[in-house]
């Protein structure tokens, strides 16, 4: 079925309707700018903000003295060396303004004794996660975010818009061509800058933390159109992910608040704590960073410890009930209705994919190597090095889509028309009108190989074996996909959004296990049991580009702490 | 323990011309209709369509469809060992399958008057 292509001319197009790419039109339009704002699932409910549990971290020292520089120390410390400073401090040091942002548009951080609440989370110096409720902070967070955006001018918004690459003009990028998705129809976006807010990566795995439409589009569009990655081979697990029993209606994360709150206890298999052989006692507080506990998780698992289902247990059979109710009350009955009851088992829980620390090279101003691409939240690599501290996604998200939003009004300001040049987007557009008889791909079981290699074969713990064999079956099923999309072209034909999202989900995988491979030690998130200990010569980042079909990779020095302005 | 829930879906691009489709799905107690309509995808035929994001959270809100004539979210309705009826919302715009326009009018895209 041939669709006619439909048009759209904007100032900036922003791709990506998560906390960045919200808070990056509302920065955008406020400076003057025309937005037109696309998601690819609906506007504000796909994507990681809306999925995030509680934690935000921001050194207001509203209750504890503190200075985004104590933030910037925790961040460089949890990054393990490799963090851009420039990022790390442009995170911390314009995250109070958009939190009080947030809150002059009535986000309601909660508060104790009138002032703003800040919670203590693993990784810092001291209390400095605020939040609004402790399992719908990200909820929150995008509802405000769209009611802020409803309220100013020059906002047009557009979901069912999956975005197949950038158009790019004289070496510059100049709009999009996306698919319909309601229709089946290409089309064809002109703006004078774009925003990439894509999020991150985690559908690439198996078990996964966020919205299963974080396929790693914005890092494929990046490199395609000549925008370098950094970063690729550090992938956050979230180290308690829920695993057993089946639980639905629940953010598989949920276990966190409940050991901000809580504690709880860690156990394997013979109930025993075990977080001290790894280094980090517990002693009833929850101060595990995330990839010291995903490390000692998997590791009692390998050495026959694990649970029935394959992970750990999380006991809170030590609470008393009025202890458990007090603290989450609704969200104790909304488990009974899953035959869930603390005080008698535990849960068995495992290490999640949940956020990507690489991703698109950029400067603090959020512009990348390209002109006219601009990047903002977990689609920006960087800030975070080697791993994560907890809270820092939110703050991100709303720090790097306000700047975005900024430089892309100031580039909008002093552009004149954009060049038209229809040749750009053809290849574009035949991707998404390919009207040939359908083919014989299975590609839902397609991604479901690619995620299970990504999981057994890239996860937390890597061999050189291992990765070379996730290589050699990406190879496989790249050569599976072809040049020719299958699909019948039809409205919501998901083979052949499969087939899109395949061509974006090998490329990037593709980039995290060649990156990881390349890497010779271990360092955060990065466990090579072959080369176990951090090596000082790696205290380099590795930037990946597209050569071709080819993945490059090279070594960069890790940008230096910009001298105070 | 392993049972089995036969689920009969509506496919088509329009109303007027579906046809209705059962497969045998197994599962495991306390699985969710989302999961027995992935499973289907990925084992039997992955055109079937359906609109969803966030899996399980039920955070996203897109996975409303009609089981049994009624309104639910597939990610927390449960599978059951039975024939369950499953359709697209009666009263949204329909695009395929189980899937129906639920966007404001305003967050949807529509090409622009030339």
């Amino acid at each position: 079925m041939a669709h006619e292509v439909m048009t759209v001319e904007t100032d900036v197009l922003v791709i990506g309707a998560g906390g960045a790419g919200m808070y990056a039109a509302i920065e955008a339009a406020r400076r003057g700018a025309q937005v037109f704002l696309i998601d690819r699932s609906l506007i504000g409910r796909g994507g990681a903000t809306v999925m995030a549990q509680m934690t935000v971290a921001v050194a207001l020292g509203a209750e504890t003295p503190d200075h985004w520089r104590h933030h910037v120390d925790d961040t460089l410390a949890a990054g393990r060396g490799l963090c851009s400073e420039p990022l790390s401090r442009l995170l911390c040091e314009e995250g109070p303004e958009c939190i009080l942002e947030m809150e002059q548009w009535g986000i309601g951080w909660a508060r104790r004794d009138g002032r703003i609440a800040q919670a203590m989370a693993p990784g810092h110096d001291r209390p400095r996660c605020v939040y609004v409720d402790f399992l719908n902070t990200g909820p929150a967070v995008s509802k405000t975010l769209r009611i802020a955006m409803n309220k100013t001018d020059g906002i047009r918004k557009a979901g069912d818009l999956c975005v197949v690459d950038l158009v790019k003009v004289d070496g510059e990028v100049l709009g999009a061509v996306a698919l319909h998705l309601s229709s089946g129809a290409p089309v064809r976006i002109s703006a004078k800058a774009t925003v990439l807010a894509t999020g991150g990566l985690t559908r690439l795995y198996r078990r996964n933390s966020a919205s299963g439409n974080m396929g790693g589009d914005g890092y494929a569009l990046a490199l395609r159109a000549g925008a370098p990655l950094t970063d690729m081979e550090f992938v956050q697990f979230f180290p308690i992910g829920h695993l057993a029993p089946r639980l639905v209606g629940m953010d598989p994360i949920m276990w966190d608040p409940f050991r901000y709150k809580l504690g709880g206890r860690l156990l394997n298999a013979n109930g025993e704590e075990f977080a001290h052989r790894y280094g980090m006692p517990e002693d009833g507080k929850y101060v595990l960073t995330r990839d010291v506990a995903t490390y000692g998780i998997l590791k009692e698992v390998e050495a026959g410890r694990g649970s029935p289902h394959g992970g750990v247990y999380l006991s809170f059979q030590h609470c008393a009930e009025s202890a458990l109710r007090a603290a989450f009350g609704p969200v104790i009955d909304r488990l009974a209705a899953n035959n869930i009851d603390l005080t008698k088992t535990a849960i068995e829980v495992a290490p999640i994919a949940h956020y990507h620390m690489g991703g698109v090279q950029a400067d603090a101003r959020m512009e990348t190597q390209v002109p006219g691409l601009i990047v903002a939240g977990e689609a920006v690599g960087g800030a975070n090095g080697a791993n994560r501290l907890s809270g820092n996604a939110i703050t991100e998200a709303l720090v790097f889509g306000r700047r975005a939003g900024r430089s892309a009004a100031e580039r909008v300001a002093r552009m004149r028309a954009p060049p038209v040049r229809a040749d750009a987007a053809r290849a574009a557009l035949d991707l998404v009108r390919a009207d040939a008889p359908d083919r014989a791909l299975n590609t839902a079981a397609m991604v479901q190989t690619l995620q299970t290699t990504m999981a057994d074969d890239v996860g937390p713990l890597r061999t050189r074996a291992k990765l070379e064999r996730a290589l050699a079956t990406i190879d496989q099923l790249t050569g599976a996909l072809g040049e020719r999309p299958a699909g019948d072209g039809n409205a919501f034909d998901l083979k052949r959004l499969d087939w899109l999202d395949l061509r974006n989900m090998l490329t990037v995988a593709r980039a995290v296990a060649a990156a990881a491979l390349n890497r010779t030690e271990s360092r955060g998130a990065h466990q090579r049991e072959d080369f176990a200990e951090m090596d000082p010569g790696w205290r380099v980042n590795q930037i990946v580009r597209l050569d071709g079909d080819r993945i490059t990779l090279a070594k960069s020095q890790v940008a230096p702490e910009m001298a105070a302005q | 323990m392993k049972l089995t829930a036969k689920l009969k879906i509506w496919r088509g691009l329009d109303r007027d011309s579906g046809r209705w489709e059962t497969h045998e799905v197994p599962f495991e107690p306390g699985q969710s209709v989302l999961d027995g309509l992935r499973w289907i995808r990925i084992h039997k035929d992955p055109t079937l369509a359906i609109r969803f994001s966030c899996i399980n959270a039920n955070a996203c809100k897109e996975c409303m469809i009609a089981l049994d004539g009624e309104t639910v979210y597939a990610c927390t309705a449960r599978l059951e060992p039975r024939e369950m009826t499953l359709a697209p919302l009666s009263n949204k715009k329909l695009v395929r399958d189980l899937v129906t326009d639920i966007a404001p009018p305003a967050e949807r895209f529509t090409p622009p008057a030339s």
